[in-house]
């Protein structure tokens, strides 16, 4: 019986028509942006200036807080501007817009073919080497690894997980990184779990990517053999299932252990990392090279060139499109991300992030949505919904405005992975209507959070004065 | 290529639909509808065709001059309505009186309430019990089928009305039983004498199974039923075999397969959750039995299942998914 986790979930055709494609390298475009907002958190301030002439692999731009990552420049060339500049919703973002020059790197990056397995004796040179390099989770949610591999005081990691699920159809850029990227890979998970205090660590990969399953197993064998560093490392095989990927939901797999509502994976001894995230991990610790490319997967039935590609960071959307053929006239829809929480592209100008990991073409036949007719009380959201939440429910108090009780039943827990809209047969959009009251709930939650706090810090101030009053 | 598209994920659907949901219980019937068209002859097809066309008709006036809305039909449901209720009427029933069944069933029951998903009540069994208590003449009035090819119509008891009026009339359960000859096995694929559609429980079986199969329904509703039916007659059976039917008996008689495995697991009115439809479903089988036991009604499937219905939105807030990292 292979592992999955236990509550909910779809079985969407995996369509990943591009699975055979190999990771080539893409041209270099004529002018890369690259925004300051590339991961969650603070967005990054910059520390070049217009005019300055900048190589490959040279910071551009340092943390703009805590939670928030280096950015380096993906080309060599001259910063022709820094202002905002549409993302692929539309919205503004600062940039730093380089115009390209040559491909001259910086000299401290190691660009020979040689694997490097030796794991360095010490974990905090490994996070402070991952911090330099800019490294953010790639699966999707772009938080700062670093920040990650530093867990609060009083926890404990006790397992890091390598997320290879790509439970998203049609994404094949994990599956190709793993063919053709193993050993590095598996040493950038054995750099992270060294960073963790040399936790044990296991490959979680869907059984729809055997080639894969086997090829890991292979490294980790002939490595280990040779390294003990690489003994506590394995591969799971997991049912196919989405949002197996969600990190919450591949703990469960992993590990069987539920992490609570508004918890951390570290809270119940976990830590994920996406596989993406390993090979950057190893690029930056063995060969200083930060995170200023990644592979992006082309495709989409209307797509005619199926492909996955090795972009810099900052590369046009329409320059990859183009250079690939162009827009396919069929195509009605452009996905930044896989189709079940990918995000719609309104502006195709707009530059990829490092967390781009695919674009979708979709045609109106398989995106446009149908129109709602009455729920039927089937249920099947309800026994989609991965997180047991009951999204007709759900939506019902959403229409009727009670917050409270939307509270209570859990809306703040929801993931939007999109099984509920995605199942319901009277294509109501459940997930829009949750999706709203999840964020209005989660602004009354934190509001009475940040009151609550006030007032403690006023009770505390007042006792002080009185104590101080009366031992004066 | 014009203007991208842009809303919010996911930006794909599955292919099911309300639509072919529908479609999947009326492939499910398929096979109950021939059998009781072969024993009970053209005039069975009748009633089904006037029942499905009043439904549907009824459903269409509905939505087009009184809500204007679209029509629903498309949906097909008022299509399931329609072949219920006329397979839960004896073949003699008149047509008029099955047409009067569709006007409740689809006008009262499930329009006034807003149409699909708003109904509380199962429409078919509505209209049913509401023709059982309007015309009880003709809804009791049970012949043996001419088939079609043809054999003189012979009225008589249902099994189960024979053994609710052998016992006012002092007989045990044993003896009624040695004089009507029934033979389970026989039950089990020609079940005649009572409403059309309750002939062939291996028909009914396989509908149910196809259901399962194409993940319509759950079974956990209809096996709860079943389950509950057996032990409680079980138990007062062991106590007394003189003054109560046995399990097997009450497995295969009256519209228990039909209501079990087709009206109880009716999405809008029954729960939504697992456990939910297990309490829906033991109460119903339980209900069942008090009525035949102790009713003055022979069967009680009808009655059971719409009492039931009245208590789902309690059991639907009774109980609730587990949630994901909650206690």
């Amino acid at each position: 019986m292979k592992r999955t986790f236990s509550i909910g979930g779809i079985h969407p055709h995996d369509s990943k028509i591009s699975r055979e494609c190999g990771i080539k390298p893409l041209a270099i475009p004529g002018t890369v942006y690259i925004s300051l907002s590339q991961h969650i958190g603070a967005p990054a301030k910059p520390v070049v200036a217009v005019g300055d002439k900048v190589k490959v692999g040279q910071v551009i731009a340092e943390p703009g807080g805590f939670v928030s990552a280096f950015i380096h420049s993906s080309v060599s060339g001259t910063v022709k501007s820094i202002g905002p500049r549409k993302d692929l919703a539309g919205n503004p973002q600062m940039t730093v817009e380089i115009a390209v020059e040559g491909d001259e790197w910086l000299e401290t990056i190691d660009r020979t073919p040689d694997l490097v397995t030796a794991i360095p004796e010490d974990g905090k040179e490994i996070v402070e080497k991952i911090r330099l390099g800019g490294i953010v989770g790639l699966g999707g949610a772009t938080f700062p690894t670093h920040v990650k591999l530093m867990p609060p005081p009083g926890s404990k990691c006790e397992m890091l997980i390598i997320n290879g699920c790509e439970c998203e159809p049609y994404l094949t850029s994990d599956y190709r990184t793993l063919l053709e990227r193993g050993e590095e890979v598996v040493v950038g998970a054995a750099l992270i779990a060294k960073a963790l205090g040399g936790v044990p660590c296991t490959f979680g990969i869907e059984e729809n990517k055997p080639e894969a399953i086997a090829h890991i197993r292979e490294i980790i064998a002939k490595l280990s053999a040779s390294d003990k560093a690489y003994s506590n490392i394995s591969v799971m095989s997991l049912k196919k299932r989405y949002p197996q990927g969600g990190e919450k939901q591949l703990i469960d797999a992993v590990m069987h252990r539920q992490v609570g509502s508004g918890g951390l994976p570290i809270s119940v001894g976990a830590v994920v990392q996406n596989v993406a995230t390993a090979l950057a991990t190893y690029e930056a610790v063995q060969k200083n090279k930060p995170l200023f490319e990644n592979s992006v997967t082309m495709t989409g039935e209307c797509f005619p060139q199926q492909a996955n590609v090795m972009v810099r960071v900052g590369t046009p959307l329409s320059f990859i499109i183009d250079s690939l053929g162009g827009i396919p006239e069929d195509a009605v829809k452009i996905v930044s991300g896989g189709p079940m929480m990918g995000r719609a592209v309104a502006n195709v100008d707009a530059a990829t992030l490092k967390g781009t990991g695919g674009l979708l073409f979709l045609t109106a036949a398989q995106t446009v949505r149908k129109e709602a007719s009455a729920c039927i009380r089937c249920g099947r959201c309800a026994d989609a919904c991965p997180m047991g939440l009951e999204p007709f429910l759900l939506r019902k108090l959403a229409l009727a405005g009670d917050m409270a009780a939307l509270e209570a039943n859990a809306v703040a827990d929801c993931i939007e992975c999109g099984c509920c809209l995605y199942s319901c047969p009277a294509n109501i959009p459940l997930l829009d209507i949750i999706r709203l009251a999840k964020a209005d709930v989660m602004k009354i939650m934190r509001a009475r959070a940040a009151e609550a706090k006030a007032k403690a810090e006023a009770e505390k101030a007042a006792a002080e004065a009185k104590k101080s009053e009366s031992n004066g | 290529m014009g203007k991208l598209l842009v809303t919010p994920s996911p930006h794909i659907h599955t292919k099911d639909s309300t639509r072919s949901l529908m479609l999947d219980v009326v492939i499910a019937l398929l096979p109950a509808v021939i059998v009781s068209v072969v024993f009970y002859g053209w005039r069975e097809l009748m009633l089904l065709g006037v029942s499905v066309g009043a439904c549907l008709l009824l459903e269409w006036a509905v939505t087009r001059f009184m809500l204007k809305k679209p029509s629903t039909i498309g949906d097909l449901s008022a299509v399931i309505t329609g072949i219920l209720l006329a397979l839960n009427v004896p073949y003699t029933t008149p047509w008029w009186v099955i047409a009067i069944g569709a006007v409740f069933a689809i006008g009262v029951a499930k329009m006034t309430f807003g149409g699909i998903g708003q109904n509380i009540f199962n429409p078919a069994i509505a209209g049913r019990v509401f023709l059982l208590v309007s015309f009880p003449t003709y809804m009791t009035t049970w012949s043996q089928p001419q088939g079609l090819f043809g054999l003189d119509a012979i009225t008589g008891a249902t099994p189960l009305g024979a053994v609710k009026e052998g016992l006012l009339a002092g007989s045990s359960v044993q003896d009624i039983m040695a004089a009507g000859g029934y033979d389970y096995a026989t039950m089990l694929y020609a079940n005649l004498g009572g409403s059309a559609g309750e002939a062939c429980a291996i028909a009914l079986l396989a509908g149910f199974v196809y259901l399962l199969c194409r993940r319509v329904i759950k079974p956990w509703i209809t096996l709860s039923i079943f389950a509950t039916v057996a032990l409680t007659s079980l138990i007062f059976w062991g106590i007394n075999p003189a003054r109560f039917t046995d399990p097997l008996f009450n497995l295969l008689t009256g519209g228990l397969i039909l209501g079990a495995c087709f009206m109880a697991t009716d999405y809008v009115t029954s729960p939504m959750s697992a456990w939910g439809g297990v309490v829906f479903g033991v109460g119903i089988g339980f209900l069942t039995m008090m009525i035949r036991y102790f009713g003055s009604y022979p069967e009680g499937v009808s009655f059971a299942i719409l009492i039931m219905n009245a208590f789902v939105p309690l059991i639907n807030m009774a109980f609730h998914q587990k949630k994901f990292g909650r206690k």
